[in-house]
């Protein structure tokens, strides 16, 4: 599905992938093939993202990129050219690594490590540094951390200093080896945001290794799913992986809530947003501020959402502390996975709706939701199958 | 000399402050001076030749083995019996029992040079050759830096050894401290011989405190900050957690 690509794509070079893979194959000595006649176009400005089970070869793929690895036979082109011809350590500057443990030099400073590449390609020692000190910034650190070593920082710190690292010298192409797995979820999830927000200012053609799907599908614009040997099982955006995966295999590997995780990807934007009765919460203590409906929304002065107020215990809630604690907000727009999820984890079946400044502006209904959902199903079956089913 | 006491220490005290030991080409600091001529001399060739094996075996793997073994046959080799050995092989002079204190001092440095390197973490060195770090470069901006503590451990423990056994070229009439020891015991003079040994230990010690002194300017400050994190902030929820890979696979 994915040599033809490369053929149809020769047009303009503009057009032109940044990163090509020909009939790649990697046999390490000792007869494990890792990689087997794999082919790949990898697009400029985008970040594609190789995902599959450990061991299945997508560390070796990444590193026959920048010749960490040579492969065994076929080619890998950059920009057209085979990067077979071309000096490894030049190849290797034009690309910035960032790899899972973050590979820092204990013995520098974290702004002598970020300014490694750049060094090595003769920029002056002042220049360097003022460039890596306005890249600690680009990838939230605190300036004075500059002046400290990589032992002196925590897991998450050193990763954002390994990505600052690969920035130094502005390459093209950012290879990234499971750069996040080994922080927690919360700094992990922190990290893949930062990621993309740096990338839509950047756009860089980023390769990204990961063995964890939902990383895969938050990340990429495009994901290769490898399996074991090096085989490419699927080569496709995430939305469709999840949608319509190519085999078994890529189903499995999806995962069984991959019906649910596709919701991600369809638009909210015509979901219903109902009008909600709320009360301000100074006026809870006024014995007087009777609430008309089964639920009623407690706000505060700017109209956030604070709790819930259940209309058969209002005599007993007399503060915001006393409140039903409310689900997760539905941002007007976002994608029906939230709205749902908003709908679901409200006590009262209500989800809350706010606007981008977090004021309640209504609710959404979890029926209402469902419907939209099938009714794009429906839609999407008819255009793929010519049948609703 | 003539003591005024028959007391050991009274007379090892008596010799070690007698101005005419003091001074002269016989005195206590022109020895001090051929003893550490001669240490110097002897690491310059150790280094010369142990430090690029050493460099060459870490750095690339090559010749494990080799070395390893190699070292434990020159360790097991006895310094005194080596430097008569050389004496009667090629001769009195000055290079002959050199040779011999090289034999001592280049396992300590072998091994730690190469112990050094190899101790340098793999994925440090990975991380550098993937920025396009040449071999060279590798070798000399991260390895040698990252191993320095290891390495010149190595070096200071070469050093120690050869200042303690420089002595033994005092049989054959060159010099050095070892020559008190050896006037000590022929003349039966203790304050002599026991004055002597003290000012070797006391040589060795400053050797060492200066050694250690270099380790601790040479070696980055970053390798020292080892397993201390500066508490930030947000770090109590930053701790990597190696084991925290979650996800669906
Ligand atoms: N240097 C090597 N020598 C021999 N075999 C290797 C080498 N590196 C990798 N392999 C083998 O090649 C296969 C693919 O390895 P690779 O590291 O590319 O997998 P991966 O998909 O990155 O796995 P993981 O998710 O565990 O990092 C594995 O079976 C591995 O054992
Ligand atoms: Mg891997």
């Amino acid at each position: 599905m994915t040599t033809e690509t490369s053929s149809r794509s020769m047009g303009g070079a503009a057009r032109r992938p940044m990163i090509e893979l020909r009939g790649v194959t990697k046999t390490y000595p000792g007869g494990q093939t890792a990689v087997n006649n794999l082919s790949l176009d990898i697009d400029r400005g985008a970040i594609t993202v190789l995902v599959g089970p450990s061991g299945c070869g997508k560390t070796t793929t990444m590193r026959m990129i920048n010749r960490m690895v040579e492969p065994t036979s076929g080619a890998v082109l950059v920009d057209g050219e085979d990067i077979a011809d071309r000096k490894a350590s030049d190849l290797r500057r034009s690309m910035g690594y960032v790899m899972q443990s973050s590979g820092l030099m204990p013995h520098r400073t974290v702004l002598d490590n970020i300014a490694t590449v750049p060094r090595l390609n003769g920029v002056p020692r002042k220049d360097a540094r003022t460039r890596a000190s306005e890249l600690l910034e680009v990838v939230g650190l605190a300036p004075d951390l500059g002046r400290r070593y990589p032992a002196q920082l925590s897991g998450g710190q050193q990763q954002r200093v390994g990505v600052a690292r690969a920035l130094a010298a502005d390459p093209p192409i950012l290879l990234m080896d499971e750069p996040f797995s080994a922080v927690d979820p919360v700094v992990r999830q922190e990290l893949q945001e930062e990621l993309l927000r740096l990338q839509r200012d950047m756009a860089k053609t980023i390769v990204f290794v990961t063995h964890d799907i939902d990383e895969a599908t938050i990340l990429g614009d495009k994901v290769a799913v490898l399996n074991i040997g090096g085989v490419l099982a699927q080569y496709a955006t995430p939305e469709e992986i999840l949608r319509a995966p190519a085999s078994d295999f890529v189903a499995g590997f999806v995962g069984r809530d991959r019906g649910f995780r596709h919701l991600s990807f369809q638009e909210g934007e015509g979901v219903r947003i109902h009008s909600i009765q709320t009360i301000e919460v100074d006026r809870l203590g006024d014995p007087d501020a009777a609430v008309t409906s089964p639920w009623t929304l407690a706000v505060d002065a700017g109209g956030r959402p604070q709790g819930w107020v259940p209309q058969n215990r209002r005599s007993a809630i007399r503060s915001a502390g006393d409140l039903v604690p409310g689900g997760s907000l539905y941002r007007r727009g976002d994608t029906l996975r939230r709205a749902l999820d908003a709908a679901l984890s409200a006590p009262s079946g209500l989800g809350v709706a706010v606007d981008d400044e977090g004021r309640v502006v209504g609710s959404v209904r979890a029926g209402e939701i469902l419907e939209l959902i099938e009714d794009a199903r429906v839609s999407r079956g008819r255009a793929n199958y010519n049948t609703a089913v | 000399m003539d003591y005024t006491s028959d007391n050991l220490f009274a007379q090892m005290g008596q010799w070690l402050v007698a101005p005419e030991n003091w001074s002269g080409e016989r005195g206590i600091p022109m020895r001090i001076l051929e003893h550490l001529g001669y240490t110097g001399l002897t690491m310059l060739i150790a280094l010369a030749v142990a430090v690029p094996i050493g460099l060459y075996v870490g750095h690339t793997g090559k010749g494990r083995v080799v070395i390893v073994s190699g070292i434990g046959i020159l360790r097991a080799l006895p310094t005194l019996g080596m430097v008569f050995l050389f004496v009667l092989l090629a001769g009195l002079g000055l290079l002959p029992p050199i040779w011999a204190l090289v034999l001592l001092a280049v396992p300590p440095v072998l091994s730690g040079v190469y112990a050094g390197i190899a101790s340098v973490n793999r994925d440090t060195v990975d991380a550098a050759r993937a920025m396009g770090m040449s071999e060279a470069q590798i070798l000399f901006r991260v390895e040698v830096p990252n191993g320095l503590p290891v390495i010149l451990g190595g070096v200071r423990a070469a050093v120690l050894q050869v200042v303690a056994t420089v002595a033994v070229v005092a049989y054959i009439n060159l010099g050095g401290l070892g020559v008190f020891l050896v006037e000590g015991t022929q003349l039966r003079d203790y304050g002599r011989l026991f004055g002597g040994a003290v000012v070797i230990g006391v040589v060795a010690i400053a050797v060492d405190l200066l050694m250690a002194l270099v380790q601790k300017f040479a070696v980055s400050p970053g390798l020292r900050a080892g397993r201390a994190p500066v508490r930030t902030q947000d770090s109590g929820r930053q701790k990597a957690v190696a084991s925290a890979q979650g996800g669906t696979t």
